[in-house]
């Protein structure tokens, strides 16, 4: 009896001690939940989210469940898991330009409400550009900006220093300084490089590409003119002498660049960049980052980052001619050269998909918060492999951030003043996006501009395919809602 | 009463009418074989013939997302118009030269002989409606595929998707069949190490398509591939094959006979190996040469299966896309799409409708080719032997 005693005891004792942790320990507010996210494929942008999942979950006991496709099936993806109810995917970091089809549609959640009653996400510190353009649509928060999109021109300081020359100012200085370094060699291994090196790459970023060469032609009087269509007609500004001459400085920038170029993608264009083979290249704010890498950048401290180069002859929208930069022509010109930078993209950002149990949006919204959050984003921009760029005041104000992360204190200015320029600009020229806009670029233009470098097609042909494609996809569209559409989109209040 | 019995039978009750057993039984049979038969055929409508004429309708729409979902706004043949004679003309049938004497003077004999065989099918005495039919269609079709080939292939023109994959399918099948022949025949010699290389050649045939087309991107990168220092002593090292329409095309083509070679190869060694001994060694003795005996007694013999191996071949090569869309992404420009990756590319920008047209235009193509060849080549083949 007294063993059997002895034993309820030590059973009892050893339950008692067993039920502590369940009884002193909090339940995890998102204890349970999966949030399944669909992204790109990677290593840029997945990487991140990949890798701060776990600790998102240590913290909420929710699991991140991060799925990729490539960029080229992403905007179909995400449509169609949610027009077909499939909803197996709840929250989405994806191209903000497409919100247009995404939310007209009804498919993702407004988070306007849930941002106002988020302190920690510190919301008026993202650039009043990714709120309210990136973020917005009809006046309504969609999004939360995870990444901040400009392109650029890069160079390398140190050839551009020992050469005497200046960073370039003009496309024309693009290809005179491409024309310069192209055949010599760059890095120190005894083989020829090359002057330039752009993503060319079909189904890749080569729409967007093109379109910094064209910004610069095609719009002149500021952001609300708009670089891709008419205001009162909606006519594609496509097949006029602006356009082709944008077109002949982008294909002749293919004299410079390396022989298989058309098969490059931004990858390849960064890491040619980084491993010191190219002399200058476009790219989003990523270069710049990846360029301080130990692992695998040559080219630390090496690097230059400068505005979009402009012209000093801009689209007479009239007569279809160029005409000469006067104050009249072009208002912000300076010194006589009209500037475009163009927002690309317009930076990764997160999105959740309406249809998601209450609590799983609850949970997407905490993790998407939670990347953004300066906490985490302010370590994030900083590290190449991301594919985040800087989007929050703080991050350009606070250059200890860069240092930190291995840029100099020159290198950080110059790359952050190259950003900054871009986004002040009052003549910024912001990406497409209208109903379908994916169909205009990443079909139309993108094909169009392939055939155009693989010399299938001349100058004249590739300006009539867009323009025939674009009309077209109006005409099918409708032009006054397409119109409407554009016009909405460039009335953004920075 | 004997003879009623007999064919009656008896039973538990008294005597059971055998034809009345008869009936129900045939119809129980009958019953049952139907309801075995059920499952298949459930599942072929389901699986083909549902999706055939689903895809047909969808060919005849636009999709469209509206809030809340999406609908199929029937549009009529506007998707093929698109194709044929719209925006993506180019991008399906290809960029037209200017017409010329010179395409003028072999259009004509082109057309000279269509129209010569057409008046002959007339004129023969076992003309029925529908052969004759079979063959004036044959005979348009086939005079506008030349009109367009001669017009795309020429300088000033460009082939689109459906000329690529033509292109693919009659280049490929070709170097496929001679050169899978000429190693089965190699292989089916008393030769050391034919055992190894039966194996070795059929390697090719089980790697992923996926795998064999990043291979070949490898090897076809003149800077990086294992290749390079030999493409850099010859001073091509900065040319890259992917900037030219037709060194794309060659390369994917190069591709896919390396993996289907071996298809080739295992059929025809199986057939050569089939040749009677007693043939060869007749020819042997009647004092015919190696050449002769191959030329004249076995390749005859295995026509039949040539026939069959290539009809085979050709539906499938019809259907290519793995390798050049993980090897060019379709590229340079279009120039290396073929039908079944035009349609990929038009879904995956969820041009559905225009997508099902392509493949509707391709399931043409192929049951047009496949017929054809069966009518004039394949039955042929097998009444000549």
């Amino acid at each position: 009896m007294k063993r059997f005693a002895g034993m309820s005891l030590a059973l009892l004792l050893a339950a008692a001690l067993l039920s502590v942790p369940a009884v002193t320990a909090a339940p995890k507010q998102f204890e349970g939940v999966t949030v399944n996210m669909l992204t790109f494929t990677g290593p840029q942008i997945a990487e991140p989210l990949q890798r701060r999942g776990p600790a998102f979950g240590k913290l909420t006991g929710a699991k991140i469940n991060v799925v990729t496709v490539p960029f080229s099936d992403l905007y179909q993806k995400i449509l169609t898991d949610m027009a077909t109810g499939t909803n197996s995917f709840q929250a989405f970091v994806f191209a903000p330009q497409w919100m247009a089809d995404y939310v007209t549609a009804g498919y993702l959640e407004d988070v306007t409400n849930r941002i106002n009653a988020d302190k920690a996400l510190q919301w008026n510190d993202i650039a009043p550009f990714f709120r309210d353009f990136s973020a917005t649509f009809g006046g309504r928060t969609y999004t939360i900006p995870l990444d901040g999109d400009f392109q650029m021109v890069y160079y390398r300081s140190d050839l551009l220093k020992q050469a005497g020359l200046k960073p370039p100012a003009t496309w024309a200085d693009y290809l005179k300084i491409a024309q310069t370094f192209h055949g010599k060699d760059l890095n120190g291994d005894g083989k020829p490089d090359f002057g330039s090196c752009i993503a060319k790459k079909r189904n890749a970023q080569s729409y967007w590409m093109v379109w910094s060469v064209a910004a610069g032609f095609l719009q002149a009087k500021g952001t609300s003119e708009g670089s891709f269509f008419d205001l009162d007609t909606f006519k594609p500004l496509t097949n006029n002498e602006a356009f082709a001459e944008a077109l002949r400085v982008y294909v002749e920038t293919g004299k410079y660049g390396p022989p298989d170029e058309l098969n490059w993608d931004v990858g390849d264009s960064r890491g040619g960049f980084t491993s010191g083979r190219c002399a200058l290249s476009i790219d989003w704010g990523d270069i710049g980052t990846l360029a301080i890498d130990p692992k695998t950048s040559k080219v630390q401290d090496k690097v230059g980052a400068v505005i979009l180069p402009g012209t000093s002859r801009v689209l007479d929208r009239k007569s279809g001619t160029l005409v000469a930069c006067s104050t009249t022509t072009c208002p912000f010109a300076v010194n006589g050269i009209n500037h475009a930078p163009f927002a690309a993209f317009g930076g990764w950002s997160g999105g959740i998909n309406k249809a998601a149990p209450a609590k799983v949006k609850d949970a997407a919204y905490a993790f998407l918060s939670y990347m953004s959050q300066p906490a985490q984003a302010n370590k994030d921009v900083t590290i190449g492999i991301t594919g985040f760029n800087p989007y929050r005041s703080s991050q350009f104000k606070n250059t200890a951030l860069w240092t930190k992360a291995g840029m100099s204190q020159a290198a950080a200015r110059n790359y952050l003043g190259a950003i900054q320029a871009s986004l002040q600009s009052p003549n910024m020229v912001l990406d497409l996006r209208i109903p379908q806009n994916q169909r205009y670029q990443q079909v139309v233009l993108d094909t169009a501009i392939a055939k155009l470098l693989a010399k299938e097609i001349n100058i004249q042909q590739a300006m009539k395919e867009i323009f025939d494609g674009w009309e077209a996809i109006t005409n099918e569209l409708g032009r006054d809602k397409q119109l409407a559409a554009y016009k909405a989109s460039l009335g953004v209040k920075r | 009463m004997l003879k009623v019995r007999q064919r009656s039978g008896t039973g538990p009750a008294g005597p059971v009418p055998l034809r009345h057993r008869s009936r129900a039984g045939s119809w129980f049979e009958s019953q049952t074989r139907s309801l075995f038969l059920l499952p298949a055929v459930l599942m072929l409508v389901f699986l083909s013939i549902f999706p055939l004429f689903v895809s047909l309708y969808l060919s005849l729409t636009r999709f469209q997302f509206v809030p809340g979902g999406f609908r199929l706004a029937f549009v009529g043949l506007a998707n093929y118009r698109k194709l044929i004679v719209g925006i993506e003309r180019e991008h399906f049938l290809g960029a037209l030269a200017a017409l010329s004497p010179a395409f003028w003077l072999v259009f004509s004999l082109v057309a000279i002989g269509l129209l010569v065989f057409v008046i002959r099918s007339l004129q023969m005495p076992t003309a029925a409606g529908r052969g004759v039919a079979g063959r004036m269609v044959f005979a348009l079709v086939g005079g506008t595929v030349i009109w367009l080939l001669l017009r795309t292939l020429t300088p000033g023109g460009r082939p689109g998707s459906l000329f690529t994959t033509l292109i693919y399918v009659t280049g490929g099948i070709a170097v496929q069949y001679w050169l899978g022949l000429m190693l089965a025949y190699l292989a089916s010699q008393e030769l050391a190490g034919r055992r190894f290389f039966r194996v070795v050649f059929l390697l090719p045939m089980m790697i992923t398509p996926v795998g064999i087309a990043y291979t070949f991107r490898i090897l076809f990168d003149l800077g990086k591939g294992p290749f390079a220092p030999v493409w850099g002593a010859l001073g091509l090292a900065e040319v890259s094959w992917v900037n030219y329409p037709w060194g794309a095309r060659l390369a994917v083509m190069t591709g896919d006979i390396w993996q289907w070679t071996p298809f080739m190869f295992i059929v025809l060694l199986a057939a050569l190996e089939s040749v009677p001994t007693e043939l060869l060694e007749a020819a042997m003795v009647d004092g015919a040469s190696r050449w002769q005996m191959f030329w004249k007694v076995s390749w005859p013999h295995i026509l039949p299966v040539t026939s069959t191996v290539v009809l085979i071949r050709l539906i499938e090569a019809f259907k290519i896309i793995d390798l050049p869309n993980v090897l060019t992404n379709g590229g340079p420009g279009t120039a290396t799409e073929s039908l079944t990756l035009h349609a990929f590319m038009a879904w995956r920008t969820l041009d559905i409708g225009g997508s099902a047209a392509v493949a509707y235009i391709l399931l043409f193509v192929v049951t047009l080719s496949a017929t054809s060849y069966i009518s004039f080549i394949h039955r042929r083949v097998a009444e000549v032997v």
